[in-house]
């Protein structure tokens, strides 16, 4: 017997702690329900940043949701944030036990 | 011994940076250390704060903040003279504004170590003098954007940054220390003395290293930056420790008191402005700005600076 499954999108965003609060906030206000956060560390076309001090954190926000949301958020991400910080984003699709909590 | 041991401490860390030593202090470690500190400079100061009249306190903590204010606004031209962008100069001018906890450590230890005086609730100095320079620099950089400087406008809102800076770390540590001394004052925290009191040095010691290590690895980043960072990480601190000291003459301080206000305005935030500057000025180069206060005067101030300052104190208020 295989689990009935749905697909969802997973948006991934690698951005700096500095607008960590900020991201939270408007992921939810853009139609998310959940969201992960983990503290990451690495390097990409601005520079190594390795979380040595405060403002050096970087984050890994982790949002499944519908596809249209997704966009919403990336979109809103890319024209708000990405001239001045940062931020590292992709999609791919993932498969969901309980579609409703997405 | 010329050197507080503590500084060594600092060598140390910046040492093992630079031969690529695979030393490293967990970040856990870094912010239970940073938490203990505040907490431990504020109720020092808080303790002293119980036996004075507050009264008596609100010409120094009015002269500390417009110190704090003015700071930024001396330092912005000269960042512009050496041809930093408006955005860069004004964070940049917002780290020296507010202050560092860890230099004002170094000096109270530098000051009891060699038996000289200071008013003991200096830590509310700090605490006072952690937020003006900031909005000083974001004002700042305002004014540079309106001019088209910059190109950009300045993000955030005043709300918000007050929030984070006031309701920060740092700021409710220090002041939440400082009320849970004057509260309980020296009978009361007779219980708690053995953890936040006696093992302070040994922690700043433990603190020093870390950001050794952090500023080690600013300093290879030097060359990023070129001249402008090595001028204003170098030159301002002294200068800005003659306004300093100046006001504390001004003010009727003792020779320690002097010495730690100069110290003070000497020196540059490295915890709470790269914060506020990276949400309140996003397109300013947030590693220029530390490299000058964590990687230039940081260390400048600890080994150099702080002596300069006291020798400087000593011979203003000699009578």
């Amino acid at each position: 017997m295989t689990l009935a499954k749905h697909p969802k999108t997973l948006l991934v965003i690698v951005a700096e702690a500095a607008i960590e609060k900020k991201l939270v906030r408007d992921v939810r206000q853009l139609g998310a329900q959940g969201w992960t956060l983990t503290e990451v560390s690495g390097a990409g076309r601005g520079g190594v940043r390795e979380g040595a001090w405060e403002a050096d954190r970087t984050i890994e926000l982790k949002v499944i949701c519908d596809e249209t949301v997704a966009d919403a958020i990336a979109e809103h991400v890319l024209a708000a944030y990405a001239p001045h910080y940062s931020v590292a984003m992709y999609f791919s699709t993932v498969a969901v036990l309980r579609p409703e909590r997405f | 011994m010329m050197i507080d041991v503590v500084v060594l401490f600092f060598v140390l860390g910046v040492f093992a940076r630079l031969v690529k030593s695979d030393l490293r202090l967990p970040e856990a470690l870094y912010e239970t250390l940073s938490i203990y500190l505040l907490l431990a400079i504020g109720l020092k100061g808080g303790i002293e704060l119980s036996k004075q009249p507050l009264a008596a306190l609100a010409p120094q903590v009015a002269a500390c903040m417009a110190l704090g204010f003015a700071i930024p606004f001396v330092l912005y031209p000269l960042g512009r003279v050496l041809r930093l962008g408006a955005a860069d100069a004004a964070a940049l001018a917002a780290h020296y504004g507010s202050v560092s906890v860890v230099t004002f450590a170094v000096a109270s230890a530098a000051l009891a170590r060699q038996g000289i005086a200071h008013e003991s609730h200096a830590a509310l100095w700090v605490a006072v003098m952690e937020a003006p320079g900031l909005v000083a620099g974001i004002l700042l950089a305002r004014w540079g954007a309106r001019r088209g400087d910059t190109g950009v406008g300045v993000s955030g809102q005043w709300s918000t940054l007050a929030h984070d800076v006031l309701f920060g770390k740092s700021v409710l540590l220090l002041l939440g220390g400082l009320v849970i001394g004057a509260v309980a004052g020296e009978a009361g925290t007779a219980p708690i003395q053995a953890v936040f009191i006696d093992p302070f040095k040994g922690v700043l010691a433990l603190f020093l290293l870390e950001l050794g290590l952090v500023a080690g690895g600013r300093l290879a980043e030097l060359r990023r930056f070129g001249a402008a960072v090595l001028v204003i990480g170098l030159g301002a601190p002294p200068l800005l420790a003659l306004a300093g000291g100046a006001v504390g003459v001004a003010l009727g301080l003792s020779t320690g008191g002097v010495a730690l206000l100069a110290t003070l305005a000497a020196s540059a935030s490295y915890i709470a402005a790269p914060t506020a500057m990276r949400i309140a000025v996003p397109q300013a180069n947030a590693a220029l700005s530390i490299t000058a206060a964590l990687g230039i005067t940081f260390p400048f101030n600890i080994v150099v600076g702080i002596p300069l300052y006291i020798t400087l104190a000593q011979r203003w208020t000699a009578a």
